[in-house]
């Protein structure tokens, strides 16, 4: 990029879609995928006469995710009308919160690298998703609305702009994605649209005070885009600075196959959202007591898990931080670990070969995954005999020590076994004896794979080794 | 008998008896309608057939010995702003013409269900926006009294239908004084309860944060009557009071003796006509000879009122009425070039005059940069004007007041000037932004004009109001005149 | 003036109503009457009072999270000006407001 005179200044702005049965102000399904117009109801629909019903469930999800980032709580938080003419938004405006949001002064913290990140948020407040608008196909001149997802409730997050790389917003979107997967409050799909992100990017002149002037990135859905979109609008900045030309403020959306944004065509003025206080809503009363019930029901979150995998199991940063990617798969590893096998041959399992398979930790009981990890570990089973006990424990959903009962795999450790299998295999090959013994240690190989199939794989290969090594000297 | 000039409670009371049927009353007000309504222009819709339907099966239910509730074959009706299921609604709008909607409101909902027979769909300004029930969009309502004047508004047609028997109780919406200005001037009883007693769900918008609910009938016990019916709390109403329904009517005859009346100064002033201002001194008198107490009081926001008001009520109408913006449900511009031509023409041919002006005040109100001077500092001056009321209440507990400073005008008066127009909100207005009970009764003519007592009470306290206007309608006929109809 | 001519199209143009030219005058007119009258809450000193929200003080009722009754889709569509099949058919949205 030539020398670096600038600093790219970056904060997101993103949409959570809560978890909730029904939607935010009314009672229908906030289920996603439903056949078009299915999941109505008169409210939502923003129909002459309605009135909105908080959901306390849309409440209690975005608390939690207030409290997993720190945020001060407001007491009382009111709800507020944001206008705006579009097909997919019924009233005519949406319910939103504006001058006394749910939750301020929070962060989201995430590694990035080997650095630690603190990203602060400015504030968190609940909102109601509006309908899909969909362009009828052939170019009909005509859209088509869909009012399935109106009064989906959102939490919004809006981040300070504290980001200097699109890689950094990448992984701090990430990390997002992962708390609220771990709070249990939202799927973080940005395919589905369950987590959405428009991006603010300007850039500052190094040494400079003043932020300079920013532009909005829109129509971004997935990790990727996002960071494409960023970098490429870092870039187009830079250019345009270099020329001796100004930032406008605007809205740009990005285009994911051309890869390049556009300022939105506009024959709108710009929004005036008309903000006032929402009358049909009292304001929005959150106790103590509330708050602390739900602080001591939050989960162990995801930096603090890696940091205790880590040192409570010994597992390499690495290996922790594979294992408390899901807040299912940490489950599913302390849940294996129950029997008393080591955390690391656990861990090696699960990376290796669990995570191998999309469907594997619903496949395969994490008691049962401990179980076999605990019988490699006291002799009973071979290392390359577990592999094919795993793959079937895998397709018939048995466990471990019923299979090797079953076929009769119990590997043999038995020393007097051993010696006369060992000594079969080297009075049947002399010849092999014979070279071995003239130097050609690498036969040992073909020694141990003889009383391997002598007994059909079960021989301990360690002691077999010892006893081939003396017999053979 | 004539079933058209009984009250609410004696026709429950007589059909209750069964010594008439529902069918019968129920025949009769059609029949009125049929003969008197072409020249008033109460209602925009009669439902002959449901509600004939609804009397025989309340009849049946009678005669197998049921209750069917408090209000069991009544004939009532409703203002157009009431959502009722499968029924046009259209809040006297060219831009919800033929909308029926597909679900009930709470309130025509707890009609219902007390056994209320519903006749039919009433009048109004549209959207609620008017003071003489000439801003609707099917043409006006005639007063009773005298077809060349207003009925007053926005329930115009509730009130007249109401004074000339089309209906035995309607209801209506207050915002600004809808239902008590033309209680007055059709010289009936009409109630705005405490904001948030009566639930709104099912009560197309206004300003959310001033409508409210209420009845307007004959006597002041069937406004209790029916106040007991609508009122109480709604989970689908997140601004409906949790505070149990008392009985109202036993308020009705506990006289008012030691009761103190306040009479603001601020609302007898230059401007009222001079025949108002006597009925109403005439009636406080009255009221002093049953035994109340009258004492002086200060209202000194009073002043400020209409400005407060027209500022946050224009604010929320403009937003409540985005909505109607023909996507999903009434009119929709023929032919629209794009987007921008559908939105700009379906409001435009679908709202009157009126609506558009007050969409357009309140949209200039909202703007970034105004909301400072104008709708915040609106919504200090309702604080100022409640701290007002409730100081008056240390010294009263009642307050007595004109409801209109005038007796009546004529149609075609005020249209070319909407300040004026609004300026006959003046006493009513008030009590919308403090959230107050009032309620207005006939107390005197001016010719062949009725003119309106008004009562405030204070948050909750309809009893009061009951107690008082119980009393007077005891004690005097007022409330019993009739205007000569055909 | 309270309000200009050009603000009023402006007004116009935020709250989608479109206007003839005589309405524009007539309304600008009108509304700067109005206007004109609200000005006397300007002479109102109101410094330290606070704002009404709520006439009559009450918090905010919650609902549990259950599901309600569902309008059907007939019922939903029925009223819509124009449909296409279970969709609600509007003139091509060209400028997104926040495209997904």
């Amino acid at each position: 990029m030539g020398e670096a005179r600038y600093q790219a200044v970056i904060g997101l702005e993103c949409h959570v879609q809560l978890q909730t049965r029904s939607k935010i102000f009314s009672g229908s399904s906030a289920a996603f995928g439903a056949p078009p117009n299915t999941e109505i109801d008169p409210v939502c629909l923003g129909l002459p006469g309605v009135l909105p019903v908080l959901n306390r469930r849309a409440v209690e999800l975005a608390l939690r995710l207030a409290l997993a980032t720190g945020c001060q709580i407001r007491t009382r938080s009111r709800f507020a009308r944001k206008h705006y003419f579009y097909p997919d938004l019924p009233k005519g405006f949406q319910i939103s919160q504006y001058e006394e949001p749910l939750a301020e002064r929070g962060a989201v913290e995430f590694r990035f690298g080997d650095e630690h990140k603190r990203i602060r948020l400015t504030r968190i407040h609940l909102e109601e998703d509006a309908g899909k608008n969909l362009h009828a196909p052939g170019g009909a001149g005509v859209s088509l609305v869909d009012f399935n997802r109106a009064g989906v409730p959102l939490a919004e997050v809006v981040s300070e702009p504290d980001l200097r790389s699109a890689a950094e917003a990448g992984e701090y979107l990430r990390a997002l994605r992962q708390l609220v997967r771990y709070l249990g409050i939202s799927d973080g799909n940005m395919e589905e649209g369950s987590l959405r992100c428009d991006a603010n990017v300007s850039l500052q002149p190094l040494g400079a005070h003043q932020y300079g002037t920013k532009a909005e990135l829109k129509n971004m859905n997935s990790f990727k885009f996002v960071e494409e979109a960023i970098d490429f609008e870092i870039e187009r900045q830079q250019r345009l600075l270099e020329r001796g030309g100004r930032v406008v403020q605007e809205t740009r959306l990005w285009d994911s196959e051309k890869k390049v944004s556009h300022a939105m065509r506009s024959k709108e003025e710009a929004h005036d959202y008309r903000y006032f206080p929402e009358p049909d809503l009292p304001p929005l009363v959150v106790s103590d007591q509330w708050v602390s019930r739900l602080r001591r029901e939050l989960p162990e979150l995801p930096l603090a898990r890696r940091a205790r995998f880590a040192r409570a199991h010994g597992l390499p940063d690495y290996d922790a931080g594979v294992l408390t990617a899901e807040r299912e798969l940490a489950d599913y590893f302390e849940a294996a670990l129950g029997g008393g096998a080591p955390p690391k041959k656990v861990a090696n399992w699960i990376m290796t070969e669990l995570l191998a398979h999309p469907d594997g930790t619903q496949r395969v009981a994490p008691e049962a995954l401990g179980e076999l990890v605990g019988l490699i570990e006291q002799g009973t089973l071979s290392g390359k005999m577990a592999k094919d006990v795993f793959a079937k424990m895998f397709a018939s959903g048995q466990t471990a020590r019923a299979i090797v009962e079953r076929e009769g795999l119990t590997q043999v450790s038995d020393a007097a076994a051993l010696e006369a299998a060992c000594r079969a295999a080297v009075d049947k090959n002399p010849k092999q004896a014979q070279q071995y013994r003239a130097g050609k240690t690498q036969l040992l190989g073909f020694f141990v794979g003889q009383v391997m199939k002598a007994t059909q794989g079960k021989a301990n290969p360690a002691l077999v080794n010892e006893i081939l090594k003396r017999m053979l000297a | 008998m004539n079933l058209c000039e009984r009250s609410a409670s004696e026709l429950s009371a007589l059909i209750a008896r069964r010594q008439v049927s529902a069918r019968e009353v129920t025949r009769a007000h059609l029949d009125r309608i049929a003969t008197l309504d072409r020249e008033l222009g109460c209602y925009l819709l009669v439902d002959q057939a449901g509600a004939l339907a609804r009397a025989e099966q309340i009849d049946g239910l009678i005669a197998r010995g049921l209750d069917p509730g408090p209000l069991a074959g009544v004939p009532v009706a409703l203002k157009d702003i009431f959502v009722t299921r499968g029924i046009e609604t259209t809040c006297a709008s060219r831009i919800l013409k033929g909308w029926r909607p597909p679900y009930e409101g709470t309130p025509s909902h707890r009609l219902r269900e007390a056994g209320a027979v519903l006749l039919g769909k009433l009048n109004m300004d549209e959207f609620a926006m008017g003071s003489s029930n000439e801003n609707s969009g099917f043409g006006p309502v005639r007063n009773p009294w005298n077809r060349a004047y207003v009925p007053g508004g926005s329930s115009g047609g509730s009130a007249a239908a109401v004074a000339a028997g089309l209906c035995a109780a309607a209801l209506g919406t207050d915002t600004g004084g809808s239902i008590r200005q033309p209680a007055a001037l059709c010289g009936v009883v009409g109630l705005k309860p405490t904001y948030g007693r009566v639930s709104r769900y099912g009560v197309v918008a206004f300003a959310s944060s001033l409508d409210q609910v209420g009845p307007l009938c004959r006597t002041v016990e069937d406004a209790a009557l029916l106040l007991e019916v609508i009122a109480g709390p709604d989970p689908r109403d997140a601004t409906s009071i949790a505070e149990p329904v008392p009985r109202y009517r036993d308020a009705l005859g506990q006289g008012v003796a030691g009761l103190r009346l306040g009479i603001p100064k601020e609302y007898f002033v230059a401007g009222i006509e001079a025949e108002v201002e006597q009925a109403v001194r005439a009636a406080i008198r009255k009221l002093e000879s049953l035994g109340a107490r009258a004492v002086e009081v200060s209202l000194p926001h009073t002043e400020y009122g209409i400005a407060a008001y027209y500022i946050l009520a224009t604010a929320e109408a403009s937003s409540n009425l985005a909505r109607y913006d023909g996507v999903r449900f009434g009119h929709r511009a023929e032919r629209p070039v794009d987007l921008l031509d559908m939105y700009c023409r379906t409001r435009a041919e679908g709202f009157g005059p009126e609506v558009k002006r007050r969409i357009m005040l309140g949209t200039y109100v909202l703007r970034a940069g105004y909301y400072e001077a104008y709708y915040g500092k609106a919504q200090k001056v309702r604080t100022l004007i409640r701290r007002d009321f409730a100081r008056a209440f240390e010294q009263c507990d009642l307050i007595v007041t004109p409801t209109s400073p005038v007796a009546g005008f004529a149609l075609g008066e005020r249209t070319e000037d909407p300040l004026a127009m609004y300026l006959a909100d003046v006493f009513t207005i008030a009590c919308n932004l403090a959230g107050l009970p009032g309620l207005s009764l006939p107390c005197g003519m001016h010719g062949r004009l009725p003119i309106g007592l008004q009562l405030i009470g204070r948050p909750l306290d309809e009893a009061t109001l009951f107690r008082a206007a119980g009393a007077y309608q005891a004690a005097t006929d007022w409330h019993t005149r009739r205007p000569a109809l055909g | 003036m309270p309000i200009t001519r050009k603000e009023l199209e402006e007004i116009a143009l935020l709250a989608r109503l479109a206007l003839s030219e005589a309405e524009i005058d007539l309304y600008t007119r009108q509304l700067g009457d109005i206007l004109g009258y609200i000005e006397k809450l300007r002479s109102l000193d109101t410094e330290g009072v606070e704002a009404t929200t709520h006439a009559v003080p009450m918090d905010c009722t919650l609902r549990e999270d259950e599901l309600g009754e569902r309008l059907p889709v007939e019922d939903a569509l029925r009223a819509a000006p124009r449909r296409a099949e279970n969709f609600f058919e509007v003139p091509r949205i060209i400028a997104a407001h926040d495209e997904e």
